[in-house]
């Protein structure tokens, strides 16, 4: 038995090379399911409190904030991805960019179902345009890091409607300037961080052009917002 | 030494249905040559070097290549995968030849190579639908920054207006004017022939030029726009019409300068319309005829002489 393990040894050394990275978190359940008290086989998450589903829902959201705001190089983001975050975030920008220049039906800031539009169709036009180019990520994989990586904005937004309650001008002004800037930079870089690694590599200013453009655009509607007096 | 001596062979694609298979750039590993690299990489460097030694008279053994490229049918993935088959140096040197006009270099055969791609034409207009809209409120605002009845709309609604325009003239300008170098292909053989999406192309990454003049355009001096708006025409005019005269220039006299003037006239045309548009200086675009916000349209309503 002893030689056998040994000749099987050389054959597998080359396994102990191969490196797993360390940086990848695992997640998820691998557990025997014994957690009901009925004894019951079949586990369900129909039985749980509704309590319990949300709040793992809540608490995986909540965590990919938090890959988002501190973006290191972990697949979190994309094996177990979701889409309750970037709706979230995209209902809340597109609510907290209502209410500026309430008197003008054209000509005026963005409306809700514009902000909307734009958000998931640009988001839908740069997942397909990063496929088309040849990446090797999933549509709604692209969809959810896309969406993630919005909450930068969104913080901005929330900062520059606090701004704009006071009543500085040029001074208000060039905080949001700098506020709306850090954070477009914050959200292309961490899109970027997410996204770069599935593109063939002379491609990758192709890809993330566009990823750009989509923030960019955000950021300009962010910082035209002008409310009414 | 074997390769380069395949290289320089002509290759023999003709009983290989694997290969036409793969042509969404997997890579294929041979046994019997030693090279790793796509064979779709391989082909185009095949095409690429016929293309070089002769130019113009490759036209029939091109339009077969380029038919085998996109054999996928049309409702799969992989077909419009293959008009985005580009790398990111194709796109920025298609971009330099768009604005430098060469009369040895033209557009289609120089850059393009039967390798039409959809990615440049497409994002050059929407980064262009956006730099006119956010240059046109910049504008505006700083024209009408003093006034104090002036109040700063984000004009979202010329988005809209901007991007039908732009894309309506990158898509039914090239159709109509395949459509009539089709008709008249008809009536007189042409050596040069160009395709729908190599045209398509010509004119998409000729409209790169106006994106730095309409971000020029920001500056309120009207000597510097109609300098920057004459120069952007002359440069994308010109690479235009050098690249669709081999096309034309076998025709009836009339008819080539029918064109040519057709096409200059357009081009000039959508970029006079769009600084009129949106960069006007005279602020009579939004006007409400309504009663009630009567301050707000005062302020829109006063026209500034420039």
């Amino acid at each position: 038995m002893a030689e056998v393990v040994d000749v099987n040894k050389p054959l597998f050394a080359g396994l102990s090379d191969v490196s797993i990275a360390e940086d990848i978190p695992v997640e998820g359940d691998i557990a025997v399911p014994v957690r009901s008290q009925s004894g019951d086989d079949e586990i369900s998450t129909l039985d749980e409190p509704v309590k319990d589903t949300i709040l793992r829902d809540l608490k995986a959201v909540g965590q990919k904030f938090v890959h988002v705001l501190y973006p290191k190089k972990s697949s979190a983001l994309l094996r177990d991805w979701d889409l309750w975050g970037p709706l979230l975030l995209c209902v809340t920008l597109a609510l907290m960019l209502q209410g500026g220049s309430a008197d003008s039906k054209d000509d005026g800031g963005p409306q809700f179902a514009e902000v909307f539009v734009i958000v998931w169709f640009g988001s839908i036009i740069i997942t397909l345009n990063s496929k088309l180019l040849g990446g090797t990520i999933s549509f709604f994989q692209s969809l959810c890091v896309l969406g993630y990586c919005i909450l930068p904005l969104t913080v901005a937004m929330l900062v520059c409607r606090l701004v704009l309650l006071g009543s500085m001008e040029v001074g208000g002004f060039i905080i949001r300037l700098v506020v709306v800037t850090a954070s477009f930079g914050w959200s292309t870089f961490a899109s970027t961080a997410f996204l770069a690694d599935s593109q063939p590599p002379n491609r990758k200013a192709l890809v993330v052009y566009p990823v750009f453009l989509f923030y960019f655009v955000i950021s300009w509607m962010i910082l035209t917002f002008s409310p009414s007096h | 030494m074997a390769n380069t001596d395949f290289h320089l062979q002509f290759q023999d694609f003709g009983d290989d249905a694997d290969l036409m298979g793969s042509s969404t750039g997997t890579t294929r590993i041979t046994i019997d040559d030693h090279t790793t690299k796509p064979q779709k990489q391989r082909r185009v460097a095949g095409v690429v070097e016929e293309d070089e030694t002769d130019p113009l008279e490759s036209d029939d053994t091109d339009k077969l290549l380029s038919g085998q490229k996109k054999n996928a049918p049309f409702w799969t993935f992989e077909y419009y995968q293959t008009f985005f088959d580009v790398d990111t140096s194709q796109v920025k040197d298609r971009i330099i030849g768009s604005v430098v006009p060469w009369p040895g270099k033209n557009f289609v055969r120089f850059y393009i190579r039967n390798n039409p791609d959809l990615y440049g034409p497409f994002w050059i207009c929407a980064t262009l639908v956006f730099a006119v809209a956010i240059s046109g409120n910049i504008c505006s605002f700083l024209v009408n920054y003093g006034q104090p009845q002036y109040k700063y709309v984000p004009e979202f609604r010329k988005v809209t207006i901007a991007a039908t325009a732009i894309y309506s003239y990158a898509w039914f300008v090239p159709l109509a004017v395949w459509g009539f170098l089709t008709w008249r292909n008809s009536k007189i053989s042409r050596t040069v022939s160009y395709s729908f999406l190599e045209i398509v192309c010509v004119y998409g990454y000729s409209l790169s030029i106006y994106i730095p003049a309409v971000v020029l355009w920001i500056i309120p001096s009207e000597p510097l726009r109609w300098c920057s708006i004459i120069l952007a025409l002359c440069l994308s005019g010109s690479v235009l019409i050098l690249t669709f005269w081999p096309a034309i220039r076998d025709d009836h006299p009339r008819i080539v300068i029918a064109v040519t003037s057709a096409i200059a006239v357009l081009h000039v045309l959508l970029a006079v319309g769009c600084k009129a548009y949106f960069f006007s200086t005279y602020e009579a675009l939004t006007t409400e005829n309504a009663p009630g916000p009567a301050s707000v349209t005062k302020g829109f309503l006063t026209t500034k002489a420039h």
